[in-house]
């Protein structure tokens, strides 16, 4: 059996987060009536003439200093022309020659928690085209041009991913370094990001790589890792049966989980790319790329090391916490909060991220607040709630029943019981109730005791409704029950 | 170089406009010229020349991220051939 | 009155010698009687001419008035205007009613100049003759037999014949100098940049630029004054500030160095024209100027490159005319490429597809590094060829084409047609301002000198033009154009 090796290379589209669009000052908001933000230069409309959006530069340079890439000095934008309805220049600006961003590297966590290094090739700045819908409108098709001007970045890796996972690793850290940035919204189902796969295998040691088939629409992190395994399954079985791959491009299709050939209607594209004449070289001055440099926030690959060194956290747990900036920052809230990081990481990890996927939340849209959740892991680390009455208080901050994690515990009468006469005295009460336990309990052997004793705290606990100290149960019923 | 009426058939489909193969081969004469004349250029030498993409030698300036367009939609689509719900149509797209 | 310069009209309108609405009307009817002959316009706005000249003179008896208010003009039909056709001489564009002004047009309308119609001119400002035009060939005042030149022959026309004072124009290869020359006016192309480009329909972006024709160099000052400087809108025009470009006019020439480009003089150069052209510069010797060969190199390559690089831009430029948003859709498209295809060969013309072929072909692959490349390497030493040449001389002199104007139908080829742009097109590929004067007749046809500066020189070349009209009165003669009757 042939052993076959998996090479991926991704090119990731980010739409950035400028108001305006990439050459005009038509509005880029998301999800307006059609056309309505399509203006005389979106259009393409005759005579019209295009002026560079500086936050559009501004953007791509950080994402730039973002991966420790080269800047270049000049970057130049050229034209790349070919004819579809949603294009309506019959040309897309873009930078073919002389991209604004240079090599760089983007590192990327497994799930092991082992990282790897991917190298970026160039990133370049490009306008976004329109959308064609297909809804019937007599057999027509109908064009909306809000989107068409969109400012693009196109992140070009080199083929350096070696299995699906690794793909999705590294769409999931490009995601985490735009958004960290802020300058993308990164929402996949808006399409802010969008995702070309290019798939090929070749045995296993062979230098050579195999023809690469490109995959379009692989728009979702599930969706890279679907779209690959079953890119790389119809590959080697396409050449165990003695064929060979053919360099094409193909669609992605999510409801079929598979990939097709788009129908090649005519000879290769030939682009006649050129520098675009209505537009001057972008030249950037040493100050303004320091300035930039400047403004650059902590960024995944630094979190992710400072939560593990100074922190303490483990890797995988410094790895998921780093993953996005909303949840980095919310964990660092809850940290400064309780003062305690390891607790803010258990607790942010365990019954937070449980009860938003359990609703299909985001951070953002958590009900419990960083700070509540900080003041309810104090009020744990204090004594002043045991963990059982911990689980109750973060549901009723969830469920909106009080405003802190105080004012749910006295509310509900939480507050632990550490008063060794009243415990006592539900000990007595327990013992006298259960006669038949207490005489197994007293005939089995010492061994065997230890488990049979946890009936006892039950019982316990449940009459102090969750509040008795658990320690100063179990020791004190020990005592009492060992007396006899 | 040579111009095959092939060569002319390409430009055209690249271009997008119709062209019979006898328009074609009334092409190739006219162009076949235009292009003999512009093969002149390669008797200059331009080793070491950077290309001059524009007269000047400015660069960008940079705008400021303003929206400072406002809808002109309905004005804009007047002068269009085929609109509906505010759509331009065009045949239909085959993906 | 219709044969008055723009700088007449003023100080009469000034002086409440007339109105702008007497102006107007008396213009629009030599329009309506004679231009019939000549088809130097597509569209005449009568009423938001009337309109215009109204506003003004408003403006005026509220002591309002601009140097400019109430001067009607024309407006080649490549300016976009908001809510007039603006049809670039293409049957892509009949149907175009412009949704918005070009900033050239803004400015002008601020200015309170009036517009009396949009003129003829070769199909996207593709041509030398304005035989190109979807609308029908202009025909030359001086000789209805003869082309007016082109591109923009309707506004030199327009000018020549005395239906309007001043014409806006544009210069590709030669476009504004060329037909000035041949209808003996008075023709600017400024330095690239120095006018906004913004909604002038583009054919190629880094060669096109706009600029006055008119009956006098000081009429041209006054002009270029009202349309130049920075726009934001345009990232190729330059943030320079504009100077007053008449207060150079009156300077003397003593101490002028003049250089005579010795490529401009050599074969192909009619003698009529050659021989006007040597007496305009003993004009300026006479008027205390100096008069030194110079070369220009690399003059023999300035169409080979033009000719790969403007077609390239064009072919690009015009991909946007689709028939989905604006413009000529054939009738009941089958599918995509089917509207796409038969669109476009309907709406455009001959030499436009002529040149969109040109242009896809250098562009594609195999194809780019020999001519697009090369072209741009040789754009390099062309432009280093006049700034040279400006180390040693202030302005140069020659003629602004090889042959007076030619009979209309004469030139059926292609290339020899392009060949009539020798001395235009280097100017444009350089950057550099350029203006072209009368300096004679060929029997009765004009002959133009063109003077060229270097970039930002549009003062010193102004003034140099100016000093000629005032020792000479070339730019005063007027064609004899019978009055039809009605």
């Amino acid at each position: 059996m042939m052993q076959w090796e998996t090479v991926i290379g991704l090119e990731v589209h980010v739409q950035l987060a400028t108001k305006s669009k990439i050459f005009s000052g038509a509005s880029t908001a998301f999800g307006a009536e059609p056309n309505s933000q399509a203006c005389a230069v979106d259009l393409g409309l005759p005579g019209v003439l295009p002026v560079l959006n500086e936050a559009a530069v501004a953007m791509a340079v950080k994402f730039g200093l973002g991966i420790n890439a080269e800047i270049p000095e000049v970057s130049v934008f050229d034209r790349k022309n070919y004819f579809y309805p949603d294009l309506p220049k019959g040309y897309q600006t873009s930078q073919m020659y002389h991209p604004i961003v240079g090599a760089g590297e983007v590192e990327i966590s497994l799930d092991d928690g082992a990282t790897k290094r991917i190298r970026v090739h160039h990133a370049h700045l490009e306008e976004d085209a329109g959308k064609s819908l297909h809804e019937d409108y007599h057999g027509m098709t109908g064009i909306d041009l809000n989107r068409a001007g969109t400012p693009l970045l196109e992140i070009v890796s080199e083929p350096d991913m070696r299995s699906a996972k690794e793909a999705a690793a590294y769409l999931k850290a490009i995601h985490a370094i735009v958004t960290y940035l802020g300058i993308s919204d990164g929402n996949m189902a808006e399409g802010s990001m969008r995702c070309d796969v290019n798939v090929s295998v070749r045995p296993k040691g062979q230098e050579a790589f195999g023809t690469r088939a490109e995959v379009k629409n692989v728009n979702s992190f599930r969706f890279v890792e679907r779209a690959i395994a079953y890119e790389v399954e119809r590959q080697i079985e396409l050449i165990e049966d003695g064929g060979t791959v053919v360099q094409e491009t193909r669609l992605f299709d999510p409801e079929a989980d598979e990939t097709r050939s788009m129908r090649t209607k005519e000879e290769a594209n030939d682009y006649r790319y050129f520098p675009c004449p209505d537009l001057l070289p972008v030249v950037l001055d040493r100050a303004y790329v320091d300035h930039l440099r400047s403004t650059l926030p902590e960024l995944p690959a630094e979190k992710r090391a400072r939560f593990e060194g100074e922190l303490g956290l483990s890797a995988y747990d410094a790895s998921v916490l780093a993953s996005s900036r909303a949840m980095a920052e919310y964990f660092e809230a809850v940290k400064d909060a309780c003062g305690d990081a390891k607790q803010a990481a258990n607790w942010v990890q365990g019954e937070l991220s449980g009860a938003l996927n359990r609703e299909s939340l985001s951070i953002e849209q958590s009900p419990v607040s960083a700070k509540q959740l900080g003041e309810l892991i104090t009020r744990v680390l204090d004594d002043t709630i045991n963990g059982k009455a911990a689980k109750q208080v973060f549901q009723a901050l969830w469920n909106g029943e009080g405003d802190s994690a105080d004012a749910i515990i006295d509310a509900k009468g939480l507050k632990q019981v550490t008063d060794s006469g009243a415990i006592e005295a539900m000990i007595d009460q327990v013992i006298a109730d259960s006669p038949v336990q207490v005489a197994q309990y007293r005939d089995a052997e010492p061994d065997k005791r230890g488990k049979m004793i946890g009936y006892f705290v039950g019982q316990v606990m449940k009459a102090s409704r969750g509040t008795a100290n658990p320690q100063q149960v179990n020791a004190l019923l020990k005592e009492k029950l060992d007396q006899a | 170089m040579a111009l095959e009426p092939s060569d002319v058939q390409r430009a055209a489909h690249l271009a997008r406009l119709a062209m019979n193969d006898a328009d074609a081969t009334g092409y190739v004469d006219d162009l076949g010229r235009i292009l003999a004349m512009v093969d002149q250029l390669q008797e200059v030498d331009t080793d070491g020349v950077a290309p001059l993409a524009h007269p000047l030698d400015t660069t960008q300036r940079l705008r400021a991220d303003e929206v400072t367009e406002r809808d002109q939609r309905d004005h804009f689509q007047r002068v269009a051939p085929a609109v509906e719900n505010g759509l331009y149509l065009v045949p239909r797209v085959v993906e | 009155m219709h044969d008055k310069t723009l700088t007449q009209l003023a100080r009469a309108l000034a002086d409440g010698e007339t109105s702008s609405r007497e102006l107007t009307e008396t213009l629009l009817g030599r329009i309506d009687r004679l231009d019939g002959r000549l088809n130097s316009f597509i569209s005449v706005t009568h009423e938001q001419a009337l309109a215009a000249a109204d506003a003004a003179d408003a403006l005026r008896a509220k002591g309002q008035a601009g140097p400019l208010t109430g001067l009607p003009l024309a407006l080649k039909d490549i300016f976009c205007t908001n809510g007039v056709k603006t049809s670039c001489g293409s049957k892509m564009l009949d149907n175009f009613i412009a949704p918005y002004d070009a900033t050239v047009v803004e400015k002008l309308n601020a200015a309170g100049t009036v517009s009396l119609g949009k003129t003829n001119m070769d199909e996207f400002a593709m041509g030398s003759s304005n035989e190109n035009s979807h609308y029908g060939p202009v025909k030359n005042p001086w000789d209805l037999n003869a082309v007016p030149g082109g591109s923009s022959g309707g506004s030199a026309a327009a000018v020549a014949a005395g239906l309007v004072p001043a014409a806006m124009g544009t210069d590709t290869g030669g476009s504004i100098r060329q037909p000035a020359a041949f209808c003996g006016i008075t023709g600017l192309k400024p330095t690239y940049g120095r006018v906004s480009r913004y909604g002038i329909i583009a054919y190629a972006s880094s060669l096109d630029q706009a600029g006055p024709m008119a009956r006098s160099a000081e009429d041209c000052a006054l002009l270029l004054g009202t349309i130049a400087g920075h726009d934001l809108r345009d990232s190729t025009s330059v943030a320079r500030g504009v100077p007053d470009y008449t207060a150079e006019l009156g300077e003397s020439l003593s101490g002028l160095k003049i250089g005579l480009p010795k490529e401009y003089f050599g074969d192909g150069l009619a003698p009529e024209v050659e021989q006007a052209v040597r007496e305009a510069i003993k004009v300026y010797e006479s008027l205390g100027a100096s008069v030194h060969e110079v070369s220009l190199p690399h003059t023999h390559y300035a169409i080979p490159a033009y000719y790969v690089i403007a077609p390239a831009e064009a072919s690009s430029n015009l991909s946007r005319y689709d028939g989905v948003r604006f413009g000529h859709r054939c009738d009941a498209p089958s599918d995509l490429i089917d509207l796409y295809k038969r669109s476009r060969d309907e709406g455009f013309g001959e030499e436009v597809k002529r040149r969109i072929l040109i242009g896809t072909h250098t562009l594609s692959e195999g194809f780019f590094d020999a001519y697009y490349t090369k072209a741009q390497q040789v754009r390099r030493l062309i432009r280093q060829d006049f700034i040279d040449a400006f180390e040693e001389v202030d302005v140069l002199m020659g003629p602004a084409s090889p042959t007076p104007a030619f009979d209309l139908g004469a030139n059926k080829d292609p290339v020899s047609m392009y060949l009539q742009d020798i001395y235009t097109i280097a100017v444009n590929l350089a950057g550099i301002p350029g203006i072209s004067v009368p300096a004679g007749f060929a029997g009765q046809r004009p002959i133009g000198l063109q003077i060229l500066g270097p970039h930002f020189a549009e003062s010193q070349l102004l003034n140099v033009a100016h000093q000629f009209q005032q020792a000479t009165d070339w730019h005063q003669r007027r064609p004899a154009l019978a009055e039809e009757s009605a």
